[in-house]
C-alpha cells in the first residue's frame, strides 16, 4: 500500500480533480494579502507557485523564488484548525414563545474537506485536537464529524522557516502518521514532480484513480535527502527536557515579568496556533427579543474576560496571562493530554508584534535555574571545605 | 485555690506549664462570674485584668456613634480575653460584654505585670502562649476585613 | 451541549439575595440522578448561562434543587423567574465529595457564605446513613446572620442526627447570640478524631486555603482535606479552556480536589 509513485504538476492537478470529483471541498495554500492562506483550491492555478516566505520574530514577507514550486515556503497564519474548529459557529437557536421557549440544535457540519499541503507539524496538531474534542470524556459531535470526513494530503517540508522548530519537538518535518496522501516536491533544472506515497486505504483508492507512475530508486532517495537536509535547518530549538517540571517550579520566576513588558496581550499567539482550541460562548437576541442564539467563538486566555468570575478576573496582568498560556502550552498540556501541546511550528514567533519568542524564553528560565544551582553546590563544597 | 490550680492546668492556654509557673499564676487568680448582658470591661477602662474563659461566650463590642453596637469577635470558653494589661498604656480598646451566661478565671495583670518584670523566663513563657492568639486574632480581623462572602462588584 | 427544557417547580426564598429553585424536567427523565459536589450548567433564555451546584438531596428526588445568589446577569436573570417558567439545563457535570472514602471516619464540613449549598448534598447523604459515620461537624461561617442559608434545618441536624453545628459570622448586633469571627475559629470548638477524619470545605477561595491551612494545623493529613474550586466556565465539557486551575479543568477534572493536589496552585497568585 505504500509504494511510492510519481505524478507531475498535471499529475497533481488530477489529484486535486479527483478530490472534488469525489465530493471534497478542497482547501489548500493560496496567496492573499500578502501572506499565505488556506482558501478553497479548484486547480494548480490556485497554490502559490514561485512563491518563498521570509519569518523571524515579528515578521513575515513573501518573497518570489527562482523557481516554480508550489510549496516552496513554510507556514503562513492560517491553521487547518480555523476548518475543524471554526472561529465562529452556531451552537443552537432558542424560539420564544409567550413564556416559554424551544431550543432547537445544530445540525453537525457533513462537509468533506480534502486538505492539500498539511505539513507534518499540522497533522500532529490535528492529532493534539483530537485529543481534546475527540478522545476525552465527551465528544464535539461537529468536530467529530468534520474530522471523520475530512482526507489529508499532506506534504513534506522541502525547507525550514527561521522560527521552525520540529525537530526539537519530535513533529517533523518528515510526514510519518495520520495522512491519507504524502507529497515530496522534487524540484531542478530539468523536471517537477512529486513522490506520492498512500497512508490509507481512502489514500491508496484516490492514488489509483490519478494514476502515478512508478517512482524509480532515484526519486524515493532525492526525497529522503529534501526531508533530511530541511530537518537541518531548523531556525529555532527548544530544549524539552524536563520542561514541565521546571516551568512549575518556576511559576513566580521574574522572567514573566519581563517578558510582560514586551507583551501586548494581544492574543495573536493563541490565534495562529494550530492546537490552541479554547473557545468561549455568546448569546444573543433579536431585537424583538423572541429568538435567541448561542455561539461559540475562538477564545484567548489573553483577554482579560477570559478567566472572569464573580467578582472580577482571575488573571488580571499581562504577566500571568502569558504564564498561563506557555505553562499550558508547554507543561500542564501533559498532564491533560499526554502530550506537549506545542508542535514546534513556530507560528506564534512570527505572528507576535513584538517577536517575543517561546523558545528563547524557557531557554532564559532553564538557563536562571541552573545558574542557582550552581551557586547553591557551590556554597556547599565551601561548607565542606571550611 | 487547689480547685483554681486544676481549672488552669485544664485550660489548653496553660497547656505543659511548669508547675512553678502554675502555682505562681494560680496566686493572681480568682473566680468570677457574668450574667447575660453584663459587662466585662469597657473601652479606655484600666486594663487591670486577664480573662480565662471557663464557660459561655464574650462579646468584643465596638460602638460607632449613633449606631447600635456592632460585636466583631466572640470570645468562647477554651479561650482567653485581653492582652491590654500586658502592656502600656493598660487600657482596653473595646467592649467586652458577655451574651450568656459566662464563667471565667481573672487573673491579676498588676501582679502578672510585676512578676513577669521579675522572672523574665516566666515573661517570655507568658508572651510565647499570648502571641499565637493575638496573632490569630489579627489573622482573622484581616480576613473580615477582606469581606470575603460579600458582592464582589 | 444543548440544554433540556426544565420547569421551575417550586421557589423557595433562602435570604435576602439567595432563592432555592426546584426544577422538574419537562420530559420525564429516566431519573434526575447526581452525586453531592456535582453542578449543572442552567440557561434562561436570551440572557445566558452559568454553572449552578445542586443543592437537594442526591436520592430519591425527580428534580434538581439549586440555590442561586443574586450577583450577576444571570443569576438575577435566575432569581427572578417565577413558577411554571422555563430554563434550559445541561448537566450534571462534575466529580463529588469523597462520601465513601469517609466512611467510618469523622466528617467535618466547613462552609462559607453560598458555599453551604454545595455541601448540603454531602451532609444529606452522610445523614442518610448516620452509624456510618463517626463525629459529624458542620462548621459554617457567614457575612452577616441575614445571610445565613438553610437555617431552619440546623435544629434537626444537630438534634436529630448529633451534628456539632457551630455558625459564625462576620459581624453582628446584638440581635445574634452566636459567633462573630471567621469560621476557621469554629475548627477547634468541635470534636473530631484528626488522624481518622475527612474535610470537606467550599467557600470563598481565602476562606478555603485558611481552613485548610488550619486543619492541617489540627493535625488532618493534606489528602483528606477536599474543596471544590471556582473558575469561569463556559462549556462544562473540557472543550473550552476557561475553567484551567494549573494542570485541572474544574469542570471534568473537579471541582472537588484534594488539597494536597492543588496546594502548589492555590497559593500561586493569578493563577
Amino acid at each position: 500500500m505504500n509504494k511510492p509513485g510519481v505524478i507531475d504538476r498535471e499529475g497533481l492537478n488530477r489529484l486535486i480533480q479527483t478530490l472534488i470529483g469525489r465530493g471534497y471541498q478542497v482547501v489548500g495554500p493560496t496567496v492573499r494579502d500578502e501572506a499565505i492562506v488556506y482558501d478553497n483550491v479548484f486547480s494548480i492555478e490556485d497554490l502559490p507557485a514561485g512563491w518563498t516566505d521570509e519569518q523571524e520574530g515579528g515578521t513575515y514577507r513573501l518573497k518570489k523564488r527562482s523557481d516554480d514550486a508550489l510549496f516552496g515556503y513554510t507556514l503562513g497564519p492560517h491553521s487547518w484548525k480555523r476548518f475543524l474548529h471554526p472561529p465562529e459557529r452556531r451552537l443552537w437557536q432558542a424560539q420564544k414563545d409567550s413564556l416559554d421557549f424551544d431550543i432547537v440544535p445544530e445540525q453537525p457540519d457533513n462537509t468533506k474537506y480534502a486538505f492539500l499541503g498539511m505539513r507534518s507539524c499540522e497533522l500532529h496538531a490535528i492529532a493534539i485536537q483530537d485529543k481534546v474534542f475527540i478522545q476525552s470524556p465527551h465528544t464535539d459531535l461537529h468536530y467529530q464529524s468534520l474530522r471523520q470526513n475530512a482526507l489529508f494530503v499532506a506534504v513534506n517540508c522541502g525547507q525550514a522557516g527561521n522560527t521552525c522548530f520540529c525537530v526539537s519537538m519530535q513533529t517533523g518535518p518528515k510526514v510519518e502518521a495520520g495522512y491519507d496522501l504524502v507529497l515530496t516536491e522534487i524540484l531542478d533544472d530539468s523536471h517537477h514532480s512529486f513522490l506520492i506515497e498512500a497512508g490509507s486505504e481512502a489514500g491508496k483508492n484516490i492514488l489509483e484513480e490519478v494514476k502515478a507512475g512508478p517512482a524509480g530508486a532515484g526519486e524515493i532517495k532525492k526525497a529522503e535527502e529534501i526531508v533530511t537536509n530541511t530537518a537541518k535547518q531548523m531556525g529555532r530549538a527548544m530544549e524539552t527536557g524536563n520542561i514541565k517540571e521546571l516551568l512549575y517550579e518556576n511559576l513566580e520566576h521574574p522572567a514573566w515579568g519581563e517578558i510582560a513588558e514586551r507583551c501586548l496581550s494581544c492574543a495573536n499567539c493563541t490565534m495562529v496556533c494550530p492546537t490552541c482550541f479554547c473557545s468561549t460562548v455568546e448569546d444573543v437576541t433579536d431585537v424583538a427579543g423572541d429568538h435567541a442564539e448561542r455561539w461559540q467563538k475562538w477564545d484567548s486566555c489573553f483577554t482579560m474576560d477570559f478567566s472572569s468570575i464573580h467578582g472580577g478576573a482571575v488573571r488580571n496582568s499581562t504577566q500571568s496571562r502569558y504564564r498561563q498560556w506557555m505553562t499550558h502550552k508547554l507543561a500542564s498540556w501533559q498532564d491533560q493530554f499526554d502530550t506537549s501541546g506545542c508542535v514546534g511550528c513556530g507560528r506564534c514567533i512570527t505572528w507576535c508584534p513584538v517577536g517575543i519568542d517561546l523558545t528563547r524564553e524557557v531557554a532564559v528560565i532553564r538557563e536562571s535555574t541552573t545558574c542557582q544551582e550552581e551557586n547553591f553546590s557551590g556554597s556547599e563544597a565551601q561548607n565542606e571545605n571550611s | 485555690m487547689k480547685t483554681l490550680e486544676s481549672v488552669l492546668i485544664k485550660h489548653p492556654f496553660f497547656e505543659n506549664l511548669e508547675d512553678s509557673y502554675l502555682n505562681l499564676m494560680t496566686g493572681c487568680a480568682k473566680n468570677i462570674k457574668f450574667d447575660a448582658g453584663q459587662f466585662i470591661y469597657r473601652q479606655d477602662e484600666e486594663a487591670n485584668q486577664f480573662y480565662i474563659i471557663r464557660q459561655g461566650k464574650v462579646a468584643l463590642e465596638i460602638c460607632p456613634p449613633g449606631k447600635t453596637p456592632v460585636t466583631v469577635q466572640t470570645v468562647n470558653e477554651g479561650e482567653i480575653l485581653g492582652w491590654a494589661w500586658l502592656v502600656p498604656p493598660y487600657r482596653w480598646r473595646f467592649d467586652a460584654r458577655a451574651t450568656e451566661l459566662t464563667r471565667a478565671i481573672a487573673l491579676d495583670g498588676k501582679c502578672l505585670r510585676k512578676k513577669c518584670e521579675e522572672d523574665k523566663n516566666l515573661g517570655y513563657e507568658l508572651l510565647k502562649r499570648l502571641l499565637p492568639v493575638i496573632g490569630r486574632t489579627m489573622e482573622a480581623t484581616r480576613l473580615q476585613l477582606v469581606d470575603v462572602y460579600g458582592k464582589r462588584d | 451541549m444543548v440544554p433540556r427544557p426544565f420547569k421551575v417547580k417550586e421557589i423557595i426564598r433562602e435570604s435576602h439575595d439567595t432563592v432555592t429553585l426546584d426544577l422538574q424536567p419537562e420530559k420525564p427523565e429516566k431519573e434526575p440522578g447526581f452525586a453531592p459536589g456535582q453542578f449543572n450548567m442552567l440557561y434562561t433564555f436570551g440572557v445566558g448561562e452559568v454553572p449552578i451546584s445542586i443543592s437537594g438531596s442526591s436520592s430519591g428526588a425527580d428534580s434538581y434543587l439549586h440555590t442561586i445568589r443574586d450577583v450577576g446577569k444571570v443569576t438575577h436573570a435566575l432569581a427572578s423567574l417565577k413558577r411554571g417558567q422555563k430554563v434550559g439545563l445541561r448537566g450534571p457535570f462534575g466529580n463529588a465529595w469523597p462520601i465513601e472514602q469517609a466512611k467510618s471516619r469523622d466528617v467535618v464540613i466547613m462552609a462559607g457564605g453560598i458555599g453551604l449549598a454545595p455541601l448540603r448534598p454531602a451532609l444529606y447523604a452522610l445523614l442518610s446513613q448516620r452509624d456510618q459515620y463517626g463525629n459529624i461537624s458542620l462548621l459554617y461561617g457567614s457575612r452577616t446572620r441575614e445571610d445565613l442559608l438553610f437555617h431552619h434545618e440546623f435544629e434537626t441536624w444537630k438534634g436529630k442526627y448529633g451534628v456539632q453545628v457551630k455558625v459564625s459570622v462576620d459581624t453582628a448586633d446584638r440581635d445574634w447570640k452566636g459567633n462573630v469571627g471567621v469560621v476557621t475559629t469554629l475548627i477547634h470548638r468541635v470534636s473530631f478524631d484528626p488522624s481518622n477524619c475527612i474535610a470537606m470545605i467550599c467557600g470563598p477561595e481565602i476562606m478555603m486555603r485558611f481552613s485548610a491551612m488550619e486543619l492541617v494545623q489540627a493535625g488532618l493529613e493534606e489528602d483528606k482535606i477536599y474543596m471544590t474550586m471556582e473558575r469561569n466556565m463556559k462549556c462544562a465539557v473540557g472543550f473550552c479552556g476557561h475553567c484551567q486551575f494549573g494542570p485541572a479543568f474544574i469542570c471534568k477534572d473537579g471541582p472537588v480536589f484534594s488539597y494536597d493536589r492543588i496546594k502548589p496552585f492555590i497559593s500561586t497568585r493569578e493563577i
